[in-house]
């Protein structure tokens, strides 16, 4: 028990390596939510007309609403009047090339270890870098271009293709879904479009990093993504956030449209500020992710969750055609004082739908992990399978984990399966590692990159070894 | 190489190891016998570092530096290695895998650079032929769903791998039948060279049919009651352990 106790101290003692602060001056809106912020945030990205209004509904949606309380989540409240909706980086116009960008967020870029220069010249991946709410800098436009793919800054998207989101935003996250949605909807400030047009194969992985960067800022990022008729993309999101003492609200929208015979993976690494060892600050994670699938349709969500202070999300699938497929791999780690309720919906509409579910979650510390999913199956989806793995992985004994399945079935000849495990991590296993000369962070990231090898099996390559640094980092010196 | 000084062992208050004096020089191979409960496997486990055993009293040396000092994973890294008794599973991390990051580490605490991975499965493959193992095993998970057999197969394969100086072999006999016996024995004796020693900890005497120890000790009660050579462990399989257990030295 003492050797225990030893090493829980020991993993609270890692401290959060990405917290550094970029001196940017910004352009801010005063804090507050009514109306007129709403419409300055529109002027300000001189969005068209019915994008104000659409938000203007969203936020009368949203004030008839009240902050659910059901996740196994406990925190104080935001308060959303104290909130600024609106910082952009000071910059004149956009840049063509890296010298145009602001130093100052290249050495960000360079600390975090994704300096642009070497992306674009080694991984080949395009990105739309967020930093605090407007795009920067979006590389491999015109190559993509091309191929009639557009990828792009939702702003842009309302200058450039304001018909093309007209028609899908608020298709698969309605405008009032949810409280934290609706809130979305009123104020976000920038985020990634993405359109595939019909039998286009996206060549390349589309790639959104995603920083938090403003003190008492929140980030509202919308990201839309469509894939037309036998298209295919890879798209990966990736998030750090610098260190902050108050607690940071991040509540995004994601909607994926695959259209018939499309399909799309969307993969996360989520490293955002997770508070101190004490539980103090941190960033409050709450996301609505969800997928549409049309005939034969495939959505992917891969994610990797290690930051946030508070992370309530499910990355959903509505498998509304016939043969469509859903799918959720998801790590998600807790440490210290994390609270992490997360999980997947998989509605199944269509004939034939097939929706697999593997959540591997690790908790640390004082940390409190929850899996939350819900399988359902309508009463037109005849013969869907589903197949749902939970695994629990705990090290020491003052962090918890709960799992909560929930499965609907509305047609007889469904197929539900779901397979949980719970394990520790063993002094046996680490003692075991070191006797073969193996240290004991060595050894806790051996085990915990096993353990979770078949999520990250899922990542793009680069992403992969980007997310066994990441597992390494957040659970430093940490067993049980 | 391996110097103990009367070590006294014990857990959760129990006294298990009361005395033990043991020396083993480059090149010999010991084997410690003894009924169940004698403290065979607590004496390897001291050894190799685990921490659930208080050391109350005596000390233990190995090349003239004192080990109860260091942590298990310096141990290894000074050339001690262990076969478990019961190697342990590490779901998701394979044999390949889990060897390569112990060379490496072994290697970085020597001063020395990552194993480049050609030289790595050329010596995998040939250590894997000298154990009659079939190389599918190399992306299996570690020890998961192996059997008995196969688990003690590993820990030979490991030990070949890893070359340690001082090879400690906790009842790796146990469970395996003569066809893995002389498998695993075969392993054993092509690693034996002047530089290197072996202790087997063993309860039967047929795995010394296939390893001829230099000594063989009878460990009863947490001591060492009789030493001798290998004629020893032939009239312990003859008389049993009765005749030994009650006169302590």
């Amino acid at each position: 028990m003492s050797k225990e106790n030893e090493l829980l101290e020991e993993v609270t003692g890692s401290d959060y390596q990405y917290g550094f602060y970029t001196d940017i001056e910004s352009d801010k809106a005063p804090p507050g939510l009514n109306e007129e912020i709403i419409r300055f945030i529109s002027a300000k990205k001189n969005e068209p007309e019915w994008m104000v209004e659409w938000r203007l509904e969203a936020l009368r949606g949203f004030q008839k609403m009240t902050e659910p309380k059901w996740a196994n989540v406990n925190y104080p409240e935001p308060d959303l009047q104290a909130i600024s909706y609106y910082s952009a980086p000071k910059q004149q116009e956009g840049p063509e090339s890296l010298d145009e960008v602001d130093p100052e967020l290249l050495k960000t870029f360079d600390k975090l270890g994704i300096s642009l220069d070497e992306q674009k010249r080694l991984t080949g991946v395009a990105m739309d870098v967020v930093v605090d709410s407007v795009s920067v800098k979006t590389t491999f436009k015109e190559k993509l271009g091309e191929l009639g793919i557009i990828f792009c800054s939702i702003s842009e998207a309302l200058q450039d293709y304001p018909e093309l989101v007209r028609q899908h935003i608020g298709t698969v996250v309605p405008r009032t879904d949810n409280y934290y949605a609706a809130l979305n909807s009123a104020v976000f400030t920038d985020g990634s479009f993405c359109y595939i047009p019909k039998g286009v194969r996206c060549p390349m992985e589309l790639s959104t990093y995603f920083r938090i960067n403003e003190a008492g800022t929140g980030q509202f990022e919308r990201t839309l993504v469509v894939a037309e008729e036998g298209s295919y993309v890879s798209y990966l999101e990736g998030c750090t956030a610098p260190m902050r003492d108050e607690n940071q609200l991040h509540a995004a929208v994601v909607e994926l449209k695959a259209m018939d015979n499309a399909e799309i993976k969307y993969s996360t690494v989520q490293n955002w500020y997770p508070g101190d060892k004490n539980g103090k600050g941190g960033v409050y994670n709450f996301v609505t992710k969800r997928g549409l699938c049309e005939k034969n349709a495939k959505i992917s969500w891969t994610q990797v969750e290690t930051g946030s202070a508070v992370t309530w999300k499910y990355p959903s699938c509505v498998l509304k055609g016939d043969n469509s497929v859903g799918e959720f791999y998801s790590v998600a780690v807790t440490n210290n004082f994390q609270q992490n309720d997360t999980g997947t919906k998989m509605i199944h509409l269509g004939k034939n739908t097939k929706s697999t579910i593997i959540s591997k979650g690790i908790c640390a510390g004082q940390s409190n992990g929850n899996y939350r999913g819900l399988v359902k199956i309508g009463p037109r989806a005849t013969d869907s399978r589903n197949f749902s793995q939970c695994d629990s992985l705990l090290m020491g004994s003052s962090c918890g984990s709960h799992t909560f399945p929930y499965i609907e079935t509305q047609n007889k000849s469904a197929q539900v399966e779901h397979e949980a495990t719970t394990s520790k991590i063993g002094e046996d296993q680490i003692f075991y590692c070191n006797q073969r000369g193996i240290g004991e962070e060595e050894a806790i990231a051996l085990i915990v990159n096993g353990y979770c090898k078949d999520i990250l099996n899922q990542l793009p390559m680069e992403f992969a070894v980007e997310a066994q640094k990441l597992l390494e980092i957040s659970l430093e010196g940490s067993v049980g | 190489m391996l110097k103990i000084n009367n070590l006294h062992a014990s857990v959760e208050g129990t006294e298990i190891l009361r005395g033990v004096n043991l020396e083993v020089k480059p090149g010999e191979v010991h084997a410690i016998m003894g009924p169940n409960g004698s403290g065979k496997s607590t004496l390897s486990s001291v050894i190799a570092g685990r921490e659930d055993y208080e050391i109350t009293q005596g000390n233990i040396q190995f090349e003239k530096e004192d080990l109860l000092d260091l942590g298990p994973d310096e141990r290894a890294q000074k050339g001690i290695f262990l076969s478990f008794q019961y190697p342990v599973e590490i779901p998701g991390v394979t044999v390949t895998n889990f060897l390569k990051t112990s060379i490496n580490e072994l290697r970085k605490a020597r001063g020395e650079e990552p194993l480049p991975a050609n030289k790595l499965l050329k010596k995998m493959r040939e250590k894997m032929g000298l154990l009659d193992m079939d190389k599918s095993f190399l992306s299996r998970s570690l020890n998961e769903g192996f059997s008995g057999g196969e688990k003690k197969r590993n820990e030979i394969f490991q030990m070949a791998m890893l070359e340690p100086k001082l090879g400690i072999l906790d009842e790796t006999d146990s469970g395996l039948d003569i066809d893995a016996l002389r498998v695993v024995a075969k392993g054993v004796n092509t690693l034996r060279t002047k530089d290197n020693a072996i202790i087997l900890i063993t309860h039967y005497q047929r795995l010394l049919d296939h390893i001829e120890p230099d000594y063989v000790h009878v460990l009863s009660q947490g001591k060492i009651v009789k030493s001798g050579n290998k004629e020893l462990a032939l009239e312990l399989e003859e008389h049993g352990y009765d005749w030994l257990k009650e006169p302590a030295v």
